[in-house]
């Protein structure tokens, strides 16, 4: 599914990601454990094509480098990013916004656009099993939700969009324990043989409810460690510390 | 989002850009008295109106237009305007829409007014005047049998002198400022609307606007009266063909409402706005004033501009009934050389009056943007209460916006609050809608239109959808 090669990513004079190389398999769960300042937010966003970064080498996402692609064509494809701070657009109410990205999609994909009618139905059927009620969906997007609230809209997104490949940088963060467990279902239940994710985390609790297939530990832009789900168990007592010196 | 691509990407083009073929009949070029007995007489309006004209003529002599405001232009040569031209055919009052010349048809249906009305959004009755004159009035007869009169001006002029005596020039006084005298000295046409007391008007009320003939610059006068208890929802809308000179418009429109009558008057303007080096485009220098005349009246413009070189234009309410309300609801886009400087005026000036003022600027490429406004309560204005809020929008790094609110409170007991807001689309906000599929155009539509909800809501349902398209057209290509 996804497969990242001698990945550089620089901002100005300061490398943030170095040599850094990752594989995913088709339906495989990876999570990216790390400190603050490791690099895991800027690997999410170079993932998912944001301006402003140097990039040099190569990201293979269904065997094509999309080093060179924009974003909206790298979403297009199947790439979907569960934003750690989702953005407040005022005057856009929700429903409007799942509706124009769920088209631009569908129709990047050659498939029938959807209605109205249809849409709606298919938003509040994803919208209830995610405990998001109708009213929220008539409000501006993410203008005055709560921290849970803006997690599980992402996750709402992430089931509507369908995509190949699910990024989700800290979205547990500024979850209380009900959120996380209901964010923790909706992605499980999204969970499939032909769907990868790439589970970006400071914490273990989340994989309590997510069960990775791997988990990665990245310190100063690079994986310095790769083991199964037991190493968060380990990283959640020792800590990064044992890592950091190592380097 | 760097500064070349968004100069790459400034290519919109104007989508309405075509002359209709018909010949035209006009009065000699030029500004003299002449001209003005020759429009009167091809009018044959009452002696009454010519000598108004001429009054208006005489004052103008002394007068020199203002230039206080933020955007300049050349110098209009008066002199070398036409200010009469009606298609050829059109000397009387308007026809049958089977007699409408074929080429005049076609025009209209490029812009998507079906003049039949079998065709049309239901509801909606359009006065649409081709130049300067009126070519086509539809459901007239339906408001005639509940009394409502909306006809051209020329019309009114001969079938109801007695109002139009009584309110031209009421809200607009012949010595009000240069454009505004101007216009009453040698405008053609426009749209008169009376409401009878205690009538709803059961529909939209709605005109389109043409400017065509070359060098014509374009004087409408447009009246509309709100009896007692009456209500009306009035519809202007705007495109413009492509040319290459400067073009004039100077309108006047009066609105009058008595004691508790409602005049809800909403425009879109999408006129020529120049190339993407800012040649050519219209000046857009339009003078709308409504007097909240009885108690309880309420006076409500809604705009979105987004065409034109300059726009110009402070629509503004006069709010002498007592417990009166005024509110301006603006939605103003400005790409690559475009110009606004505009607002509103309310003047507070019985008890109890309130006004509200919601200004959206957009500005993008290398246009500037100006929200100019002024809220004035007079001594006797107690318990006066205003509400405004402006905010800009920024889309890219060459434009420019501009927030200018005078107040002027002379009396203790009234409130006076103003917001102000400028930001930038943001690279995080942009970045978001990406991710999500959309395309850097998708996105900044999506978002500027939620930049004006509040004003676009405002808007009657058959404006809003148009009104929500012409905002993303406005825009395209502006953000690299």
């Amino acid at each position: 599914m996804l497969s990242i090669e001698k990945l550089n990513v620089s901002v100005g004079d300061k490398k943030i990601l170095e040599d850094f190389n990752l594989k995913i398999g088709k339906g495989e769960v990876h999570a990216i454990m790390g400190p603050n300042g490791s690099g895991k937010s800027t690997l999410s966003y170079v993932l998912a094509g944001k301006d402003g970064y140097e990039v040099d080498g190569k990201i293979m996402f269904k065997n094509e480098n999309i080093i060179e692609l924009p974003a909206d064509e790298r979403a297009q494809k199947g790439i979907f990013l569960a934003f750690q701070y989702p953005i407040e657009i005022p005057g856009v109410f929700m429903n409007n916004f799942l509706k124009t990205s769920l088209n631009a999609v569908k129709k990047a994909k050659g498939q029938k656009e959807v209605d109205v009618v249809e849409f709606l139905s298919l938003v509040k059927q994803h919208a209830k099993k995610l405990g998001i009620k109708d009213e929220q969906l008539g409000r501006a997007l993410n203008v005055g939700f709560s921290g849970g609230e803006k997690k599980r809209n992402e996750v709402l997104q992430m089931s509507l969009l369908e995509p190949d490949l699910a990024i989700l940088d800290e979205t547990d963060s500024g979850l209380d324990i009900d959120a996380l467990k209901v964010v923790a279902d909706g992605v499980n239940a999204l969970r499939s043989p032909n769907r990868s994710f790439l589970i970006i985390t400071h914490y273990q609790r989340l994989l309590d409810y997510i069960k990775p297939d791997y988990v990665h530990v990245m310190v100063n832009g690079t994986i310095v460690k790769t083991g199964c789900s037991k190493l968060a168990q380990e990283l959640d007592k020792i800590g990064y510390k044992e890592f950091q010196k190592a380097i | 989002m760097s500064d070349n691509l968004i100069q790459e990407q400034i290519k919109q083009d104007y989508a309405y850009g075509f002359i209709t073929d018909v010949e035209s009949v006009r009065a000699p070029k030029g500004l003299n008295k002449e001209v003005i007995q020759f429009i009167s007489k091809q009018k044959k309006e009452p002696q009454w109106l010519l000598e108004w004209r001429l009054k208006a003529f005489e004052r103008l002599q002394s007068m020199t237009e203002p230039n206080w405001q933020k955007p300049q232009y050349p110098k209009i040569d008066y002199q070398a305007l036409y200010y009469y031209s009606a298609p050829k055919g059109f000397k009387e009052g308007p026809k049958s829409l089977d007699e409408i010349d074929p080429e005049i048809k076609k025009t209209y249906e490029k812009l998507g007014i079906p003049l039949n009305e079998q065709k049309r959004l239901a509801g909606v009755a359009v006065d649409a005047v081709f130049d300067s004159v009126s070519v086509a009035t539809t459901f007239k007869k339906k408001l005639e049998d509940i009394g409502i009169i909306f006809c051209s001006i020329s019309e009114a002029v001969q079938k109801h002198p007695d109002l139009v005596k009584k309110y031209l020039g009421s809200v607009i006084p012949l010595t009000d400022h240069y454009f505004a005298t101007l216009n009453s000295a040698v405008f053609t046409d426009g749209s008169f609307v009376y409401i009878p007391e205690g009538v709803r008007c059961p529909m939209e009320l709605s005109t389109y606007f043409r400017i065509n003939a070359s060098n014509t610059g374009q004087f409408e006068r447009t009246l509309i009266i709100a009896d007692k208890g009456s209500y009306v929802s009035y519809l202007e809308g705007c495109t413009a063909p492509m040319r290459d000179e400067n073009q004039l418009h100077a309108a006047n429109v009066e609105l009058v409402a008595l004691d508790d009558a409602e005049i809800k008057y909403s425009t879109v303007q999408n006129w020529y706005p120049g190339d993407k080096e800012g040649k050519g485009g219209i000046y857009n220098f339009v003078t709308k004033r409504g007097i909240c005349k009885g108690k309880n009246s309420k006076i409500s413009w809604t705009q979105v501009e987004t065409g034109s070189a300059i726009t110009w234009k402070y629509p503004s309410c006069i709010l002498q009934g007592d417990n009166s309300s005024g509110e301006f609801y603006s939605i103003a886009i400005t790409n690559n050389y475009q110009k606004a400087d505009t607002g509103t005026k309310m003047i507070h000036l019985g008890k109890n009056t309130k006004s509200r003022i919601i200004s959206k600027g957009i500005s993008a490429g290398h246009a500037d943007n100006t929200y100019r406004g002024l809220v004035s309560i007079h001594s006797k204005a107690s318990n006066a209460k205003n509400y405004t809020q402006c905010d800009s929008l920024l889309v890219g790094n060459l434009c420019g916006a501009h927030t200018v609110p005078y107040i002027d409170n002379k009396n203790s007991t009234s409130t006076t609050e103003h917001e102000a807001t400028t930001s930038k689309i943001s690279e995080e906000q942009l970045f978001y809608c990406k991710q999500r599929g959309l395309n850097q155009e998708e996105a900044v539509s999506l978002i500027v239109n939620g930049f004006c909800k509040e004003v676009l809501q405002q808007l009657p349902m058959e404006f809003a959808v148009e009104a929500q398209k012409l905002v993303s057209i406005s825009l395209e290509g502006s953000v690299g």
